[in-house]
């Protein structure tokens, strides 16, 4: 029976990777991602888990290690954070590309400057390209549910892909919270043994992360777009097969109050709780408000989204990241995309909020309900900014 | 022997470009990206091996005198076996543009 214990996030989250049973984690710490790879250290250290827990140089040795571990046949995972993000980012594409299914924990920090050490997405967005499977978590449970999810659906063969979760810093990683803990036995049933299609050995040589010409570079890219799309069934089926474990489904995109709503919010991360409480506040006045929790980044849940908004006159995106000089938030900017061709379809208001930590409050989410209600165009704005 | 690069459907790639066929780089001829040959001196020639020792491309192999001769098809004209030839008895020539 899994057991229900108040432990911080980033605990439960180290917890999890050693009921994953990785063989090898690469560590370096920055904050607030630092809980993770320490306490994982205790585990390894104490013998609780066998593990090569390699204290590496930089954030790029961290994934250039995970790389290579993951190519040897060895399940791996890393974490980091903002700066660190930037710093291995190089290889995080190098990763994807070359179909290792690594996990990593992002514990979601602002890139500087100004140094700031404290949560919104635009870490994350850096990366939005890298071919990752990326998922949002917003309690603990999810970031503890999701490491075995992550490697159920990397490591198929049908999908071969490294997966980024993302875990909101501060807000989740020092967060104190109830999750429930699962015994082993329930995640031996639900995640085999790490078995790579390929890996380097001498009895059966292969040469990974080869050069391509022009001539054959084209089909490559093509078939690593086409690989992370269609990884969309097989999260799926990981997200179905946890459920009925342990009672605990996942969708692409959470709705809450959606059925008949005119109104809705869109969020990521952390967010959606707090959200969830300002949308049941308006629902007691009357007030037909809903709310999205887009939880599947990449692969894009296309058809999820259109479905789940047909019917609202209103979406307002809460974005935690600036595409500066762009068009407002990086989320918006692809859910408007992504909206473009429904016929009718919802006016999207996009709301930044929350940059660096800064609290979202339950009220702060009606006043960005309300405010977007007013508006008559397509536009966006900094919330709460002064000035 | 591996496809060219050029009949390679997207369709009939491994996972992450893995090239599963051990030597496969020996279908892929860098002899056309040569702009200089080298041409060896056998009167100088001593038959050391170091041209065959240093060859990046592993183009040189021995033949049945035991000079070590470059091939066409995989030489690219870089020149190394010829700076670290001992007794200089490998020159290296320019390419002529073929007469349209």
């Amino acid at each position: 029976m899994a057991k229900q214990v108040g432990m911080e996030v980033s605990i439960a989250a180290a917890e999890a990777v050693k009921l994953a049973n990785v063989d090898v984690i690469a560590a370096y710490p920055i904050t607030p991602q630092t809980h993770i790879v320490e306490h994982l250290s205790e585990l390894v250290a104490d013998g609780e888990l066998d593990a090569e827990f390699v204290p590496v140089e930089s954030e790029h040795s961290a994934m250039s290690l995970a790389v290579g571990s993951q190519a040897a046949g060895a399940r791996s995972f890393t974490c980091t954070s903002a700066q660190g993000l930037a710093l291995m980012s190089e290889i995080v594409f190098i990763a994807a590309s070359m179909r290792l299914p690594i996990l990593m924990i992002l514990a979601n920090r602002s890139l500087s400057s100004p140094l700031s050490i404290w949560n919104d997405h635009s870490d994350v967005m850096s990366v939005r390209d890298c071919g990752w499977i990326q998922l949002f978590t917003e309690n603990s449970q999810e970031v503890y549910d999701h490491v075995f999810i992550g490697y159920k659906v990397s490591e198929n063969h049908n999908v071969l892909l490294p997966t980024i979760i993302n875990m909101d810093g501060f807000i989740l990683t020092h967060m104190f919270e109830p999750v429930y803990i699962e015994d082993e036995s329930v995640v031996k049933q639900y995640l085999p043994d790490y078995v790579p299609k390929f890996s380097l050995h001498p009895d059966k040589p292969v040469t990974m992360g080869a050069f391509a010409m022009p001539t054959l570079f084209t089909e490559a890219k093509m078939a690593q777009n086409e690989a992370l799309k269609a990884s969309y069934p097989y999260i799926m089926e990981a997200w179905k097969q946890w459920g009925d474990l342990t009672g605990r489904y996942y969708n692409p995109i959470e709705e809450l109050h959606t059925e008949d709503a005119e109104t809705l919010l869109l969020t990521m991360g952390s967010f959606g709780e707090t959200a969830g409480e300002a949308v049941k506040a308006m629902r007691e006045q009357g007030k037909k408000v809903g709310l999205l929790k887009l939880r599947l980044w990449r692969p894009f849940p296309f058809e999820e989204l259109r479905r789940a908004v047909s019917g609202a006159s209103k979406l307002v995106v809460v974005d935690r990241a600036v595409s500066f000089g762009g068009p407002g938030g990086p989320a918006a900017s692809e859910i408007r995309s992504a909206l473009y061709d429904m016929d009718p379809r919802p006016q999207v208001h996009n709301t930044i909020a929350g940059l660096a930590g800064r609290d979202v409050t339950v009220n702060d989410f009606i006043q960005i309900v309300e405010s977007a209600e007013t508006k008559k165009t397509d536009d966006y704005e900094i919330y709460g900014v002064r000035g | 022997m591996a496809k060219a690069d050029i009949e390679i459907l997207w369709t009939e790639l491994e996972p992450g470009c893995v090239v599963t066929e051990p030597g496969s780089s020996k279908a892929y001829r860098t002899g056309d990206w040569r702009s200089f040959r080298p041409v060896l001196n056998k009167d100088r020639c001593i038959q050391c091996g170091l041209c065959w020792i240093f060859c990046p491309d592993m183009a040189y192999a021995q033949d049945g005198e035991g000079y070590y001769e470059s091939n066409p098809e995989y030489c690219k004209g870089c020149g190394v076996c010829a700076k670290e030839c001992p007794t200089n008895a490998i020159g290296m020539v320019e390419e002529e543009e073929p007469e349209l």
